[in-house]
């Protein structure tokens, strides 16, 4: 296997998933389920790879931990994106050189 | 929109880009570590994650490479990695202004990421292609190098600095979902039954055997599937 050609079919697979909804779907969906079911998906996804990865990215498991809780809390209060992730890698970076 | 609003999103993107690009820069590095061993080189590893803009889809993509397999196993393992992207697409699709150049949907399209469709779902009303491409412009480009320099560089950089720079992600996912939390209630029952379902997929015996792509394709079935069915939600909610 060529490595150039395989990293183009790679491409082209990416590429074709992300698209095909895009260029497919043109107007809004009348069913109620799926709508909803879409209006859900977001948070679904992004808390299903939030969690356990969050804790699980860290060198310890404390500093991971603690990243989550910080962080949750800070959303919590409304911080921005940028407020909330230098907090979880300020979390990690104190606790791992304490730890 | 007038020039001066979509001067203010693209910085507004650019903005956001930050945290995404730190992540994504120390993602990508511990991922040229991975295709270094896979025997690539430093500009084949810029061009995979150039065009490819996936860290599950593209470490699948080295590993076979590593092991010398086929071009069939490399696009099905591709699209096993990267099935969420669709749904992604699929909820994208849903905020896309009537009046948008069609040109677009190519053009972000390509690059419909975990970090991208966070960022823009977040934003009220129709998604923004130029709020959009701020944020490529800063971020993607660190991901490319990031790639790059993993390759060339190995382990130069200290463990604890990619320890840190690696839940910049994840934080910026909490500031997605938490405040939509706060205000409704199923969204919040839907965030806990997803950190619940997760924790345990990940540690049961057989469910842990699951790639974490594919869990996040199965949980969001699951769990927005069911929410869609027993909580639908009325037209005002779903528009905004």
């Amino acid at each position: 296997m060529n490595i150039w050609l395989a990293i183009l079919t790679a491409a082209l697979v990416s590429y074709a998933i992300r698209v095909l909804p895009l260029t497919l779907i043109r107007k809004p969906l009348k069913s109620v389920f799926l709508r909803s079911f879409l209006y859900y998906v977001p948070y679904v996804t992004l808390a299903v790879m939030t969690f356990p990865a969050i804790v699980q990215a860290t060198d310890k498991l404390a500093a991971g931990v603690a990243a989550l809780l910080v962080g949750s809390l800070i959303a919590w209060k409304r911080g921005s994106m940028v407020t909330v992730a230098a907090a979880c890698c300020g979390v990690v970076l104190l606790l791992e050189a304490v730890l | 929109m007038s020039k001066n609003e979509k001067i203010k999103a693209y910085r507004d993107g650019m903005r956001d880009g930050v945290p995404i690009g730190l992540g994504y820069f120390a993602v990508a590095f511990s991922l040229g570590i991975a295709a270094r061993s896979a025997g690539m080189s430093a500009l084949q590893g810029l061009v995979a994650s150039l065009l490819c803009n996936a860290s599950a889809g593209e470490f699948a993509l080295f590993t076979v490479i590593g092991a010398g397999g086929t071009y069939l196993e490399v696009a099905l393992v591709t699209l096993i990695a990267n099935a969420r992207y669709l749904l992604m697409s699929f909820a994208l699709s849903q905020r896309i202004s009537p009046e948008m150049p069609d040109y677009h949907r190519y053009l972000f399209g390509g690059l419909v990421t975990d970090e991208f469709f966070g960022i823009n779902i977040a934003r009220p009303g129709y998604l923004e292609p130029v709020y959009y491409y701020g944020a490529i412009t800063v971020a993607t480009p660190l991901w490319a190098v990031g790639t790059a320099l993993g390759i060339l560089m190995g382990n130069l950089l200290p463990g604890r600095v990619v320890s840190a720079l690696g839940v910049a992600l994840y934080g910026m996912f909490l500031a997605i979902i938490i405040p939509p939390a706060r205000e409704n209630r199923v969204v919040a029952a839907c965030v806990i039954c997803s950190f619940l379902l997760s924790g345990l997929f990940s540690v049961l015996p057989v469910l842990s055997g699951i790639s974490a792509g594919t869990r996040t394709i199965l949980l969001t079935l699951l769990i927005a599937g069911g929410a869609a069915l027993l909580f639908p939600v009325r037209e005002e909610e779903s528009a905004e």
